[in-house]
């Protein structure tokens, strides 16, 4: 009796609250403030502090815009966002990367900011960072449908005792290592049970076509307005060379390469490896997690005949739909103005696109290898393939498969090539029908 | 000595399903360093409660913890209350509405969630029910309905319909013999489709991801993730110990609502 009671009490209590929970947004009436929905994919610490903070400055300076800040996930957000475009319900503000947009902006989705950011944003940007978020608007024309905020470099994170014993030279953002200088160092810290590096690559395209651009490897060409793959010398050297490490030099350890990103630290901590090539933002998970004495460095991106890396942006847009259009982007300029991109990429632990930030003292100190990672930045431009049509489908169904046989050494370089072109080829055909 | 293997077995499954829990207990007390130890340990050598402290300071844990108690408790009320006469209906009728209603509710089962999405969050919105607690509720009834009319079906298959004529011999009316004879037969069977709604609820995410956008309605699944960045990296200390938090409601209410589980199913029915 008393479950049943105690049952049709909660029945009553829950349906109450669940008929009085939330409620839709009403239309602001005249002298009421306008409210801006700005959906954030900051989930570090310091990055959602630094969020909170900035969206907390603007509310008090400006009544008459009022911005919610909505914390998403970055693992979620496109789902959750072609639901909100399609329903017509999408925030104001959104916060995603670049490779997203260019699908988003050819169906309308978002809304063109060409016109609509002012010159001091603009100018501030560097235009390869521009360059990330121009895109295709399915009507024939291009767009600037994002203001690109932070970038990813890769940079080596490396074990500073293991370098020093070995009295190799340490490579300065002026003269970074080569990558032949690079595969000797390796060999050189490959010692007992210490391997020179791990590759972790459980996702293994986007780090090798960004790192292919050290040798001119673009993976892409168009030529009469048709776009194909292309694995021709150039694109194999970098993906050779890695190969070689594992199986030749064995100087990287292919228990490795089938993990993700922060995976191998443990390991890194370990002494087991002296060297990881990853993202900056690693930089982050290293400097939390390192036991008490364990000293690292970040060191430059590696030199091929040049150290260009492909770079995408994480990236501020505006829905089509928003009913505020210039209070979102009157927002997003106060949000990414130099002194608060430093404090963004600060707490993210990348790199800002904005020159004035990356001047900022704090991204420019040595401690936590800031001054290097900062540095690293000059060397991004856009990546080639983040205007291939198609590019999501061949990077999962074709070259994340490939490029995994190749790595684990079950085929050879030329066959990876092979099926890289041939079945790739099949795919973006279809989008460019 | 027959009932060592037996045993044996027993203990290999309780260790099986106890070690996700148990891994998760020593995660959320373990320090970031322990955390990327080559070696982890199950015991952590430093226990620390600062990730409770992260993950209870960053986000809402205790207000979304109680929306999403809100929406499982009324879906899975509002499921039984909806499933449980259509159950005895089919059950206990025979015709072709009956075969085109069960065929329909397994059909039905077949869709994948992502298919319907859209379309539902349109019916939604022009419902006004996106963004509100209400919107989700009947979001998670319509999606469980299938399954717990199928499973209580089921119930009431097995309550002999002997029973009933019985009653009905002894002067009993049929509204009369479903509340004194066969509703207490059913209680197992209610308790634990009222389990499962109210667990499919509380760990549903995809619809409540699509459903809710404002931090003030988001329940417990849409906080847990926000611990979690790109490329598989998460910040696994808090993350833990908010998932740990996020189990012991369910916990609690199973606690509660077993014993019903387990007992008087057809209790005295069959006494000579």
């Amino acid at each position: 009796m008393r479950l049943k009671s105690a049952l049709a009490a909660a029945a009553i209590v829950a349906l109450t609250a669940a008929c009085g929970g939330g409620g839709a947004e009403q239309e602001p009436s005249s002298g009421e403030p306008v409210k801006l929905d700005f959906l954030s994919l900051a989930w570090q610490k310091e990055s959602v502090e630094a969020n909170k903070q900035l969206v907390e400055e603007w509310n008090k300076a400006n009544p008459g815009v009022q911005v919610t800040y909505v914390q998403g996930s970055w693992d979620t957000v496109n789902d959750q966002l072609v639901t909100s475009f399609e329903g017509g319900d999408a925030p104001d503000v959104i916060h995603d990367d670049s490779p997203a947009l260019s699908g988003f902006a050819a169906k309308g989705y978002l809304l063109d900011l060409k016109d609509k950011v002012p010159a001091e944003l603009r100018s501030d940007i560097p235009q390869p960072a521009w360059d990330t978020v121009t895109f295709g608007d399915g009507k024939g024309g291009e767009g600037v449908f994002g203001v690109p905020f932070l970038q990813e470099s890769h940079v080596i994170i490396a074990n500073k005792k293991l370098l020093d014993a070995a009295k190799v030279r340490i490579p300065t953002s002026g003269e970074p290592w080569t990558w032949d200088e690079f595969a000797d160092i390796s060999k050189k810290l490959t010692k007992g049970d210490t391997y020179g590096v791990a590759w972790p690559m459980k996702s293994p395209v986007n780090k090798t076509l960004n790192l292919a651009l050290n040798f001119g490897g673009t993976f892409f060409q168009t030529t009469g307005g048709k776009t194909t793959v292309k694995v021709g010398a150039e694109e194999k050297e970098v993906l050779q060379r890695i190969h070689d490490q594992l199986y030749k030099d064995k100087s990287a350890d292919t228990a490795a390469l089938g993990m993700g990103t922060a995976d191998p630290l443990p390991g890194f901590f370990a002494d087991k490896y002296a060297m990881l090539p990853v993202g900056v933002f690693l930089r982050q998970q290293v400097a939390e997690q390192a036991p008490d004495g364990f000293e690292w460095v970040t060191l430059p991106p590696l030199k091929g005949v040049s150290a260009e890396q492909g770079a995408v942006s994480q990236t501020l847009s505006v829905a089509a739909d928003s009913k505020h259009p210039d209070e979102a982007v009157t927002f997003i300029s106060f949000f990414l103005n130099g002194p608060n991109q430093a404090k963004l990429a600060r707490g993210d632990w990348l790199l800002p696109t904005s020159v004035k930030a990356a001047s900022d003292p704090v991204l420019t100190t040595e401690e936590n290898g800031w001054d290097v990672a900062t540095a690293s930045g000059k060397n991004l431009v856009v990546a080639p393939f983040l205007k291939v049509n198609g590019f999501d489908e061949w990077k999962s169904k074709v070259a994340t498969p490939v490029l995994q046989e190749f790595y684990a050494n079950k085929i050879t370089i030329d066959e990876a090539a092979k099926r890289l072109v041939d079945d790739g080829n099949k795919v973006l055909e279809r989008y460019q029908r | 000595m027959r009932r060592v293997p037996q045993y044996a077995a027993l203990l290999a499954y309780l260790v099986f399903l106890a070690f996700p829990l148990v891994w998760l207990l020593s995660t959320a007390l373990k320090t970031p360093q322990e955390m990327a130890a080559l070696d982890p340990a199950w015991i952590p050598r430093d226990p620390t409660l600062a990730n409770f402290g992260d993950a209870f300071g960053e986000q809402d844990l205790v207000g979304a913890g109680a929306r999403s108690l809100v929406v499982a408790l009324a879906s899975s009320l509002l499921t039984v209350a909806v499933a449980l006469p259509a159950a005895y209906a089919l059950a206990r009728y025979r015709g072709l509405l009956k075969q085109v209603t069960l065929g329909w509710v397994l059909v039905s089962q077949v869709f994948p969630f992502i298919l319907i999405i859209i379309p539902l969050f349109m019916v939604l919105r022009r419902l006004d029910l996106v963004n509100t607690l209400t919107g989700l509720v009947v979001v998670h009834v319509t999606f469980t309905l299938p399954f717990a009319l199928w499973m209580l079906q089921g119930y009431v298959r097995s309550v002999p319909r002997e029973l009933e004529e019985a009653a009905a011999v002894d002067g009993a009316g049929r509204i009369r013999s479903i509340v004194s004879v066969v509703a207490p037969l059913l209680a197992p069977g209610v308790v634990a489709t009222l389990l499962f709604s109210f667990i499919s609820s509380w760990n549903e995410f995809l619809f409540a991801l699509v459903v809710l956008k404002d931090p003030e309605v988001m329940t417990l699944p849409l906080t847990l993730v926000r611990f979690t960045g790109p490329e598989g990296v998460s910040r696994l200390g808090p993350l833990a110990a908010a998932s740990l938090m996020a189990t012991i409601p369910s916990l609690i209410f199973f606690a509660i609502i077993q014993r019903r589980l387990r007992s008087g199913l057809m209790a005295g029915a069959v006494k000579g």
